[in-house]
């Protein structure tokens, strides 16, 4: 009994203790929703959303083809755009009820209450992610791939071994980097670099050798954007588990075993295989490193 | 040897000994308190748990450590450089900026120039020209390591805000200053090195001291042209696990770094203090 007046009194007093010794303004917000029930109710179009009878779809800025086309994810081209609305149609919202919205990623991943339903930036689901965010289940498996140029002295590598020399580069925030680490092991560290942008830049300028991005990115960049671009191959899976792509959604959202049985079930119907061939089919061979 | 201090005198000290020692108490209470509070209100919060698991997880930061300290390596290396450059440049800009004479208008309008340059413009940009804009010129022995370009962006930029704290110590140097020493038979330039100098540059240390500190956390946006500094170091780190407490190792280890030279900024406010209260 005394446990829980004292209990009550310092919820009573927590805000105005804090009110007075940090400053006006500060004091909490509600407290988080309640655990998702574990058998999943999904009422379609009625979901517990952010804002009631609207699907809240959040992704960078600004955003990459084959992934997005013309940083404008609201066009439905690209595949992560493609695969938002169809998972919104199946929640049961369709393309008029679907919102965007443009996180950062540090915005997508802190703890505070977040702007978006669901969030589908090429995240790829790791153990020790999902302490921070919830994962639906994956919609793409995703492999790595060394991007150079013609010139480059790692244009000819055959295997893993003879990258371990170059100079390479990858986008800050991404498995390619992990994967530089963790697979290539090269004798210089890595180049981290904001964007892939600044990467392709600094691949043109000779300041590296190669640069490592995920195998459709890599397809998209040496046939569009890069002159003399070639895809020295893709690297081989760690410790054999595939890497994949889920959407990610707040800690304990309601929604994510909605969104999760809607991706296996677009999985299971084929829509998914449908989509990547419309929009990652790739237009040449990647060896893979060994 | 101070002569014997009357009864009235060594009463007074006791009593002023007291005061002091009830004003520390009192300091040491009152902060205890404060803390104890703000440490309650913050626990009390409904997303304190959350919080403290993504910005306070010792075990991130454990793992975090040799990473951030690596990244922390490469600031330190490019900050001792970066400084060195800086204060040779800003002193040279300031010097020519106040030469006299009409013979030297264009070299007073160039380094006017330089200044209105490189002070406004943002030191992102200057990085992203000279980091990614001078290799792509394929010039032979021009350097294209991304941490050497960055320093040179870096002495080009804090040059400029330099050499207007030096010009300003300069100024401040009372003109019956140069009169006096010229009047001594010392030349334009001694005068200049043997008298203004000394005095500007010992006004002008502490807000020197002042941008030596934002020089520290600015050398890390040098990593936006490929290298791994401290902070890119702990971002690497919040990408892979998504837990932010590697920010935070990496904010502590910069307060760590800027103390000591807040330290000795206080101690030669004091020293000049009690020169000029000296005479």
């Amino acid at each position: 009994m005394r446990e829980v007046t004292s209990f009550g009194l310092r919820r009573l007093l927590a805000p105005a203790v804090l009110a007075v010794v940090l400053a006006a303004g500060c004091a909490p917000a509600a407290p988080p929703p309640p655990p998702a029930p574990a058998a999943p109710s999904c009422p379609p179009g009625a979901l517990p959303t952010l804002t009631p009878g609207t699907l809240t779809v959040g992704t960078d800025q600004p955003v990459y083809p084959p992934w997005y086309v013309d940083d404008d994810p609201t066009n439905g081209q690209g595949f992560e755009s493609a695969v938002a609305y169809a998972v919104a149609e199946s929640l049961g919202y369709p393309k008029d009820k679907v919102a965007w919205s443009r996180v950062p990623f540090n915005a997508a991943i802190q703890p505070g209450p977040k702007t978006y339903d669901i969030n589908l930036t090429e995240f790829s689901i790791t153990e020790e992610r999902r302490n921070a965010v919830d994962f639906s289940t994956p919609y793409y498996d995703v492999k790595q791939a060394v991007v150079t140029l013609g010139t480059s002295p790692a244009a000819n590598a055959a295997g893993l071994a003879e990258l371990r020399n170059a100079k390479l580069g990858a986008q800050v925030g991404t498995t390619s980097y992990q994967a530089i680490v963790d697979q290539i092991k090269p004798a210089t560290p890595p180049a981290v670099f904001n964007s892939n942008d600044d990467a392709k830049l600094a691949l043109t300028n000779g300041q590296v050798d190669a640069i490592v991005v995920d195998l459709p990115t890599a397809f998209y960049i040496t046939s569009a954007e890069l002159d003399g671009g070639k895809i020295v191959g893709q690297l081989p899976l760690t410790g054999g588990t595939p890497e994949q792509f889920g959407i990610v959604l707040d800690k304990g959202s309601a929604l994510t075993p909605c969104v999760s049985g809607v991706v296996d079930r677009l999985r299971t119907g084929g829509t998914l295989t449908a989509l990547e061939s419309q929009w990652l089919s790739s237009a040449g061979a990647a060896p893979e490193l060994r | 040897m101070p002569p014997p201090a009357s009864g009235l005198a060594t009463e007074r000290r006791r009593y002023r000994r007291a005061r002091a020692r009830r004003s520390t108490l009192v300091a040491l209470a009152s902060t205890l308190v404060f803390a104890a509070l703000v440490g309650w209100g913050l626990t009390s919060t409904p997303g304190w748990p959350r919080v403290q698991q993504t910005f306070f997880s010792p075990s991130a930061a454990w793992q975090a450590l040799p990473q951030v300290l690596a990244g922390l390596w490469l600031n330190l290396r490019v900050l001792v450089v970066a400084e060195i450059g800086i204060l040779v440049l800003g002193l040279v800009i300031a010097f020519l900026r106040t030469l006299r004479g009409p013979v030297f208008f264009p070299v007073r309008a160039l380094a006017t120039g330089y200044v209105d340059l490189f002070r406004g413009i943002p030191l992102l940009i200057a990085l992203y020209l000279i980091g990614f804009g001078v290799p792509a010129l394929r010039l032979q022995g021009v350097p294209t390591d991304v941490a050497v370009l960055g320093t040179v962006a870096l002495i080009l930029i804090y040059a400029a805000y330099v050499a207007e704290v030096f010009r300003a110590g300069i100024e401040s140097v009372h003109p019956s200053q140069l009169a006096a020493a010229r009047s001594l038979g010392l030349s334009h330039r001694q005068s200049l090195r043997l008298v203004v100098l000394p005095q500007a540059v010992r006004r002008v240390l502490p807000p020197l001291l002042n941008d030596f500190v934002a020089l520290q956390k600015d050398c890390g946006l040098i990593s936006v042209l490929g290298a791994v500094d401290a902070v890119r170091a702990a971002q690497i780190e919040v990408a892979r696990s998504f837990n932010f407490t590697p920010y935070v190792v990496a904010g502590l280890l910069f307060v760590l770094l800027a103390i000591p030279t807040g330290r000795v900024a206080d101690v030669l406010a004091a020293r000049i203090t009690r020169r000029q209260e000296a005479g």
